[in-house]
C-alpha cells in the first residue's frame, strides 16, 4: 500500500541518531513541562520554538523536537494529578478525580502506570489513526479554492472557542485583536504601509513568536505571583509502579472505548484535548460504572481521561497537518512553528514535503514507546523534579522566555513588546478572554487576507463567488453551527463539566 | 460587571480606532479587487460588533487581586522592563542574575537565597544555551 511505504521511508528519516536524540529530549522535556501545574502543553512549546529556531534545526528535526514535547507533556500531566489533586495541564483534570484516591489509598505508583499504559494506547492509536485519516483528508483539500480556504480559516476561528465556550462574543473580539495585529506591517501584495505608525520595527509585522511567549509564558508569571504561596509538592509514596494484570484485564475495553471517543474530540475543530478526556469519562463513568466506584479511586477512571486525551491529542494533529487549520491551542503552537520554518501545512505539504509529514508521523510513533519507557520505569524522577519549588522554576520560566526571544531578534524593542503581550495576556484571561484566537489571528491573518484577495481577483471582485461552490457553502454552514451552538450547548456544558469535578471532589473527601 | 463593561467601551474604541486607522491606508499603484482597506474594515467591523455584547450583557468581574498582590505583579513587571533595557548594557549573566534574583526574592524566597537562585540560574542558562548549544546571548563588559 501507498501509506504503508511513505511510513516506512518515514521511519528512514526518524531513525537517525540526531533525530532519535531529539525525539527523546522532546518527550523528556514534555514530560516535565505536562507534570509541571503551571507550565501547560501551549506554554512549553511556545517557550521551545525560538529556541529549536535559533539552534538552526532544519525542520524535520525541528518538528520532531516539538511534537515529542507535545506527546510528552500529554503523558506529563497526569503525574501532579495523581500525586497532588492538582492537574499539571488542563486535560489532566478529569484524571485527579480517580487518580488521587487511588494515591491516598497507597496505590500512586499503580495509578501512575495505569495512566502511563493508558497514554500509550491512546496516543498510539491516534497516531495510527492519523495516518489513516490525514491523505483522505488531503485528498479533499486538494478539491479547495481560495474561497474554500477563506471559508475553512473562518470555521476555524468560529469553533476554536469550543463547545464549552462561556462567552462567544469573546471569543471573537479574540480573533478580531489577533487578526489586527496580523494586519500590522507592509502589506504583501499592494507593498502599502499599515498600522506602523512609522515605527520601522513594525515595517516587518509583529513577530508571532513573541506575542506566543508573552501571552502564554510572560502572563503565566503574573498569575503565578497573584497566587504566591499555593501550596508545594508533599511527598507521597509510589508503591509498586506496576500495573497487575488483572486490573489491565479490567481496563482494556475501556481504554479502547475512550481512545475512540477521544480521536474524534481531536480531530473535530475546537474541541480539543480537554473535551476528549471529559467525553471519555462521563462516558464510561455512566456506561460501566454501577456500583458507584467512580470518583473513589476506581482504575476505569484514570484509564479513561488518560487514554481520551493523549487520543485527542493526536487527533488535533489531523486538520492542522492535512488542512493547516489547527483544532486546538497546542496545534496552533506548532502551526506557528510550522510558518517559521517556512513549511506552510496543507494538502501541498503533503505533496511536497512527504518526507517531512511521514518523517514526523513515524517520530511520533517512536515517541510513543520512549514516553511509555520513561514514563513507567523513570516516573520517580519526574516526581522529584515536581518538588522544585515555585519561586526557583518561576523565575527560570521567566528567563529562558526571555532568551527564547533575545536570541531570535537581538532587539530590546521586541522584549518590550513581549512584556506588553504578557500584561495583555494577563488581563484578558483575567477577563476570560480566550488567548488562542488571538495567537490564530496573528498567525492566519494575512493568509486569510491572500485567500480572500485570490478568490475576489478570479472572480473579478464579486463577492458572491465566495459562496457559490457546494463546498464552500458546506463549510460556511458549519462554521455558523460551530459558532452559534456553544450560545446553545455551552452553559450545559460548561456546568456539568464543573459539576462532575466538584461532586467528585466532595464525594472523595467528606470533610 | 464593571470590568466587562470597560473591556468592552476599550475593545469598541479600539475598534472604531482600526476602522478610522483603516480608512486612511494609503493605496499603493497596484490595485485589485480586495485593496489594501477592505479586510481590515470587516475585522474593526468584527471588533465593534463583538464589544457590544459585553457592554450591554457584562459577565460578572473576576476576583481581581488585592492591592498587595497588584504591586508585586506592577513589580514583576517593572523588573522585565528594566531587564529588557539593561540586558544589552550589562550583559546576560549580570542582567539575569539581578532579575531573577529579584523575581525569586518576591516569589517567597529568603534574599540570601535568592542571590545564589539569581546567580545559579544565570549560570545555568548560560551553561546550557550559550557554552553547549551555541546560542548567541547579550554580551556586556565584562564579556558574559
Amino acid at each position: 500500500m501507498d501509506t504503508l511505504a511513505l511510513l516506512a521511508q518515514g521511519f528512514a528519516v526518524a531513525l537517525t541518531p540526531e533525530n532519535l536524540a531529539l525525539a527523546f529530549l522532546g518527550c523528556f522535556l514534555g514530560t516535565i513541562i505536562g507534570a509541571l501545574p503551571g507550565l501547560g502543553p501551549s506554554n512549553g512549546v511556545a517557550i521551545l520554538i525560538p529556541l529549536a529556531f535559533t539552534l538552526g534545526l532544519p525542520a524535520t528535526p525541528a518538528l520532531i523536537l516539538l511534537t515529542s514535547v507535545y506527546y510528552g507533556a500529554m503523558y506529563g500531566g497526569r503525574i501532579s494529578s495523581i500525586l497532588l489533586n492538582i492537574p499539571g495541564d488542563e486535560p489532566a483534570l478529569m484524571t485527579t478525580l480517580d487518580g488521587y484516591p487511588m494515591a491516598k489509598q497507597g496505590k500512586a505508583g499503580e495509578a501512575l502506570a495505569l495512566s502511563g499504559v493508558s497514554s500509550f494506547v491512546g496516543s498510539f492509536f491516534a497516531t495510527c489513526g492519523l495516518v489513516l485519516l490525514a491523505p483522505v483528508l488531503v485528498k479533499l483539500a486538494l478539491l479547495f479554492g481560495p474561497a474554500e480556504y477563506f471559508a475553512l480559516f473562518t470555521l476555524a476561528f468560529a469553533t476554536l472557542g469550543g463547545i464549552s465556550s462561556r462567552n462567544q462574543s469573546k471569543s471573537a473580539m479574540a480573533a478580531a485583536i489577533g487578526l489586527g495585529l496580523a494586519m500590522i506591517g507592509i502589506d504583501g501584495s499592494t507593498g502599502t504601509q499599515r498600522f506602523t505608525f512609522g515605527e520601522i520595527h513594525l515595517l516587518e509585522g509583529i513577530d508571532f513568536l513573541v506575542a506566543i511567549v508573552g501571552l502564554f509564558a510572560i502572563s503565566e508569571v503574573f498569575l503565578f505571583l497573584e497566587h504566591r504561596g499555593a501550596d508545594a509538592a508533599v511527598g507521597v509514596s509510589l508503591g509498586r509502579i506496576t500495573v497487575p494484570l488483572a486490573t489491565l484485564a479490567k481496563t482494556w475495553m475501556t481504554m479502547v472505548r475512550s481512545t475512540i471517543l477521544g480521536f474524534i474530540a481531536g480531530v473535530l475543530p475546537g474541541a480539543g484535548a480537554s473535551l476528549g478526556s471529559f467525553i471519555a469519562y462521563t462516558f464510561e463513568k455512566r456506561l460501566v460504572d454501577k456500583d458507584g466506584t467512580f470518583g473513589n479511586g476506581d482504575p476505569r477512571g484514570v484509564a479513561a481521561p488518560e487514554a481520551g486525551n493523549n487520543a485527542a491529542a493526536g487527533g488535533a494533529l489531523v486538520p492542522m497537518l492535512s488542512l493547516g487549520v489547527p483544532g486546538s491551542g497546542t496545534t496552533a503552537v506548532l502551526l506557528a512553528m510550522l510558518l517559521a520554518l517556512n513549511i506552510t501545512p496543507g494538502p501541498l505539504l503533503f505533496q511536497n514535503n512527504p518526507d517531512v509529514v511521514w518523517g514526523l508521523i513515524a517520530a511520533l510513533f517512536i515517541a510513543n514507546f520512549m514516553l511509555l519507557l520513561i514514563n513507567i520505569p523513570m516516573v520517580g524522577l519526574f516526581v522529584r523534579v515536581l518538588m522544585v519549588p515555585p519561586h526557583i522554576l518561576m523565575p527560570a520560566v521567566a528567563m529562558i522566555s526571555f532568551v527564547g526571544i533575545y536570541s531570535i531578534s537581538g532587539s530590546t524593542f521586541d522584549l518590550m513588546l513581549m512584556i506588553g503581550f504578557g500584561a495583555l495576556g494577563y488581563v484578558l484571561r483575567k477577563l476570560d478572554v480566550p488567548l488562542v484566537p488571538i495567537i490564530l489571528g496573528i498567525l492566519l491573518g494575512n493568509q486569510m487576507e491572500d485567500n480572500l484577495r485570490r478568490a475576489l481577483t478570479i472572480s473579478n471582485g464579486d463577492w458572491s463567488a465566495l459562496v457559490a461552490s457546494p463546498l464552500s457553502i458546506g463549510i460556511w454552514s458549519l462554521a455558523v453551527i460551530g459558532f452559534v451552538a456553544p450560545l446553545v450547548f455551552g452553559k450545559v456544558v460548561q456546568a456539568k463539566m464543573r459539576a462532575t469535578v466538584r461532586r467528585a471532589a466532595a464525594e472523595a473527601d467528606p470533610d | 460587571m464593571t470590568s466587562d463593561r470597560v473591556l468592552g467601551a476599550v475593545c469598541l474604541v479600539l475598534g472604531l480606532a482600526f476602522m478610522f486607522g483603516a480608512s486612511r491606508i494609503q493605496t499603493g499603484f497596484i490595485l485589485d479587487p480586495l485593496g489594501p482597506k477592505t479586510f481590515p474594515m470587516i475585522i474593526g467591523g468584527i471588533l465593534v460588533v463583538s464589544s457590544i455584547v459585553p457592554l450591554v450583557k457584562p459577565d460578572p468581574a473576576p476576583g481581581w487581586p488585592s492591592a498587595q498582590a497588584m504591586m508585586e505583579i506592577a513589580l514583576a513587571l517593572a523588573v522585565f522592563v528594566g531587564y529588557a533595557v539593561v540586558l544589552p548594557e550589562l550583559g546576560f549573566v549580570p542582567a539575569t542574575a539581578l532579575a531573577a534574583a529579584a523575581l525569586s526574592w518576591r516569589l517567597g524566597n529568603t534574599p540570601l537565597k535568592s542571590i545564589l537562585c539569581g546567580v545559579g540560574i544565570a549560570v545555568g542558562i548560560y551553561v546550557v544555551f550559550h557554552l553547549i548549544l551555541g546560542l548567541s546571548l547579550a554580551k556586556g563588559p565584562l564579556g558574559i
